[in-house]
């Protein structure tokens, strides 16, 4: 491809702990959870009390500022208990599940006959709207709204993430329904970028009514927010849409079935899965289920996602919304003598050349959630701009962040930017700053402000 | 190692808040941290981190100071030699001698700012930076060796208190602190600072009192003394060259060795703790303006004598490359040390008042280092702005 978008900067963090491509079992969910805590500043209407009945496709939440988006349950059981936290705030709503599943009935639709608003209406009732993500600020899309256009990203780049060409092997044609359905949402078509290193080897490269894109480069070249930044920056006053080809499928299958089938092959990954391979479940499903694929006398953490970007949902937790993969690592909390002093520290990989893991590029490593240093304020400046292939200055939007400056956050680009996009700035980091927090402070900040 | 890890964990408590020591909460975590990377874990965001930390950048700098610190030593301990004629001296007098001279300088330096640093984290409740390492192991390296104890001890605090602590530390700080110590120095003891007597140890106290470490037969004949820049002329310069290559001159501790800094720039652009762009791009505005200087007649040097005179190299490699003072962005890293270089040797050549001019181009440079990014960042979004116009 002639106009491919070759990004020199990013990283592929070298970590043990690739899924093999098989699917070692399917999970047959026991309880599973609807997480509002899944959706950027969501306030949450609860539509069921304990013990409702509910089908694949009942309502269970609704968004309290857009009550037409609603939030369906994943499975067909009962509603065994609604979680809060502190000052009340809704958690979790778990739902016990039937043995056999039983879908609400959308019925199939033909999408080339259907109009933009039966499009949005068949999506909104279904309960699969919130998969589509507005950029800025990565919120649920408002469906009042035209955007610019769509994005998708037809691969990723992040670590050990789920392989798209294994786990929705069987839904290629689903994707395409759920295209051709969304492209009748904006004018700006949908905008949809291949790796260019795996171009033909891919499927997806024969999804027709898209505008196809390629992209070669390490980690992030697969996330979306950096390729809308090549492809087509977002202004002041811009709004886009992005969506996963996961949900695509999902939104696809609600068209050719008229079922809200969100199973999905999930990748168990990391240094300390016990075999790392694919299951087949839904989202919301509990860690237990995964038991076979860890040694429950380690004291490890349960990562619905990946390990730059993912949430740490614990022992206890349930997978999230949008996440096909779960990543375990073991928890770092050990002490190491004189660790900073060693000249060698074989174990452990870095990207600054003041240790050795340069020479053995080949090598992965059993990585762990020890943070190897304290806190400190910025002072190396040049580490960040090398894993952020955009054309920004992270280290000064951070500061206008920090400062809670919108008018600085607004030109050095925090329209542009997701916390995944800085996660690798956030990984090389040596003064340790919690770098994605900052940026979700500074979108909650712009949210309010701005809206 | 057991037994140190428990210990550690039993005296713990005595320093944290409430416990008996509390007060020295922030020192303790300092010397923990120093013996053990914390157990901490990643509590948000990115649940794995590089292993790199601040510690192991600064230790890297630390390391490629050593060269020039040992050769340091040496030197004091020769030039003293050569000062007084002493030839029954062998190589360990020598050292002898540098060691008696510059490590009190090292204890100052790291007592007073160490200490400044430990007192002003607890103050502020926050760990202690390790930035002063790489400050305290510079300040030795470029004042005279025999300047007075009590004029470094204060000149240091100066600097770490009114250079970096009020402004929050580490990574806050507008200017090189140790450079700061310097500049305060220069400023408010100019007798001990410039001159030709003061870069040899033991001249000064042999001169006002007749004393002398061993006393030989007093100064040889002739002595000068005098560094290279007191008079930077062809005819005196061309038979010292590979004396100054070499550093076996009178001048700071660490400045003179062309060879020690060389080899402490191929550590720091070798694992890229310093900036390539900013050494490199100094060392051609040197060579610009010394050359501009040799054509109009400034001066009879060729342009690369400026670079092996004085602190030239040492305050490019070491001192202008600081990431904190220094501008940030790539293409400001140009601008910055080109600006470096050039303004030292314009210093050096049409101010009469001032024979080196590093000092001042660095501190001058970290002032407008701020402004530089300023206009290269803003430059960057309006060409993005109308590339994206354009599409």
């Amino acid at each position: 491809m002639s106009n491919n978008i070759y990004l020199k900067k990013g990283l592929n963090i070298p970590i043990n702990g690739t899924a093999a491509q098989n699917t070692k079992k399917v999970i047959v969910p026991d309880v599973v959870a609807v997480k509002p805590t899944d959706f950027r500043g969501l306030v949450p209407k609860l539509l069921v009390r304990e013990g409702d009945k509910v089908l694949a496709g009942s309502p269970v939440l609704a968004d309290k500022m857009s009550q037409n988006i609603l939030f369906t349950s994943p499975v067909s059981g009962t509603v065994a208990e609604v979680v809060r936290g502190e000052k009340r705030k809704l958690l979790e709503v778990r739902i016990k599940a039937d043995a056999a599943q039983e879908y609400v009935d959308f019925g199939p639709k033909d999408v080339t006959k259907m109009n933009a608003e039966q499009i949005k209406e068949a999506i909104l009732a279904s309960g699969l709207w919130p998969s589509l993500v507005q950029r800025p600020y990565g919120i649920i899309a408002n469906p009042e709204i035209r955007p610019k256009a769509i994005f998708v990203s037809a691969f990723n780049t992040a670590p050990l993430a789920a392989n798209p060409e294994y786990a929705l092997k069987d839904d290629l044609n689903h994707i395409q329904t759920a295209i051709n359905a969304l492209g009748k949402l904006t004018d700006g078509g949908v905008h949809f970028s291949l790796n260019e290193e795996n171009y033909s080897g891919t499927p997806f490269h024969r999804i027709e009514n898209v505008i196809q894109h390629t992209f070669s480069g390490k980690h992030p070249a697969g996330n979306v927010g950096v390729q809308i930044h090549h492809i087509s920056p977002i202004k002041k006053g811009e709004t886009v849409w992005t969506v996963s080809l996961l949900m695509l499928a999902a939104i696809g299958k609600l068209f050719n079935t008229g079922k809200y089938d969100v199973s999905r092959k999930i990748a168990v990954t990391g240094p300390m899965a016990e075999g790392p391979a694919y299951v087949t479940g839904y989202p919301g499903i509990a860690i237990k289920d995964l038991k076979d694929f860890f040694n429950p006398s380690l004291d490890l953490r349960f990562i619905s996602g990946d390990v730059l970007t993912g949430t740490n949902i614990g022992r206890d937790g349930y997978l999230g919304f949008y996440d096909n993969q779960v990543t375990i690592l073991e928890e770092g909390n050990k002490y190491e003598l004189l660790g900073w002093a060693k000249p060698f520290r074989p174990k452990l990989f870095s990207t600054s050349r003041t240790y050795f893991s340069w020479l053995t590029p080949n090598k992965k490593y059993d990585m762990d959630t020890n943070l190897h240093g304290g806190p400190r304020a910025f002072v190396v400046n040049d580490v960040y701009g090398k894993v952020l292939p955009m054309d920004l200055y992270p280290v000064y939007l951070l500061k206008a962040c920090l400062a809670g400056d919108i008018d600085k956050m607004e030109k050095f680009g925090i329209y542009e930017v997701l916390e995944e996009d800085l996660a690798l700035c956030e990984y090389v980091d040596p003064s340790k700053i919690y770098i994605q927090q900052i940026i979700t402070d500074g979108i909650s900040l712009m949210l309010k402000e701005m809206c | 190692m057991n037994g140190l890890r428990n210990f550690v964990d039993k005296i713990k408590p005595t320093f944290e808040k409430g416990g008996k020591l509390g007060f020295l909460h922030s020192t303790f975590d300092a010397f923990e941290t120093f013996l053990f990377v914390p157990n901490t874990v990643t509590r948000k965001g990115a649940h794995v981190r590089d292993c790199v930390d601040l510690k192991r950048v600064m230790i890297m700098v630390v390391i490629a100071l050593v060269p020039a610190m040992l050769f340091g030593i040496w030197n004091v301990g020769y030039q003293h030699k050569l000062a007084f004629g002493l030839t029954d001296w062998n190589f360990w007098n020598i050292v002898l001698y540098g060691l008696v001279k510059v490590l009190p300088l090292y204890l100052v330096s790291y007592l007073v700012g160490l200490g400044i640093e430990f007192v002003s984290a607890q103050i502020q409740g926050h760990e202690v930076n390790e930035g002063y390492l790489v400050s305290g192991m510079l300040i030795p390296l470029i004042v005279p060796v025999d300047v007075p104890l009590w004029m470094l001890a204060i000149a240091v605090a100066f600097a770490v208190i009114i250079g970096k602590e009020v402004f929050g530390g580490t990574g806050m700080n507008i200017w090189n602190p140790a450079l700061l110590t310097r500049a305060f120095l220069f400023f408010s003891y100019p007798s001990k600072m410039s001159g030709s007597t003061v870069w040899t140890g033991g001249v000064e106290r042999f001169m006002n009192e007749g004393v002398a470490f061993q006393a030989g037969n007093g100064l040889v004949d002739g002595f000068s003394g005098a560094t290279p820049l007191a008079d930077p002329t062809l005819a005196n310069l061309q038979p010292k060259l590979m004396d100054m290559i070499l550093g076996t001159i009178p001048g700071s501790v660490g400045e003179t060795s062309v060879i020690a800094i060389l080899l402490g720039a191929i550590i720091l652009i070798g694992t890229g703790v310093a900036s390539w762009k900013i050494m490199f791009s100094s060392v051609l505005g040197g060579l610009a303006i010394g050359y501009l200087g040799y054509a109009v007649g400034a001066t009879d040097l060729p342009g690369y004598y400026q670079l092996v005179m004085g602190g030239f190299l040492f305050g490019t490699v070491f001192m202008a490359t600081d990431p904190v003072t220094s501008a940030q962005t790539e293409c400001g890293k140009w601008i910055y040390g080109f600006l470096v270089g050039a303004l030292a040797v314009t210093v050096r050549l049409w101010n009469p008042g001032y024979p080196e001019g590093m000092m001042l181009a660095i501190l001058l440079m970290n002032t407008f280092a701020p402004l530089i990014d300023h206009y290269v960042i803003e430059g960057s979004i309006k060409r993005r702005a109308k590339k994206v116009k354009i599409a």
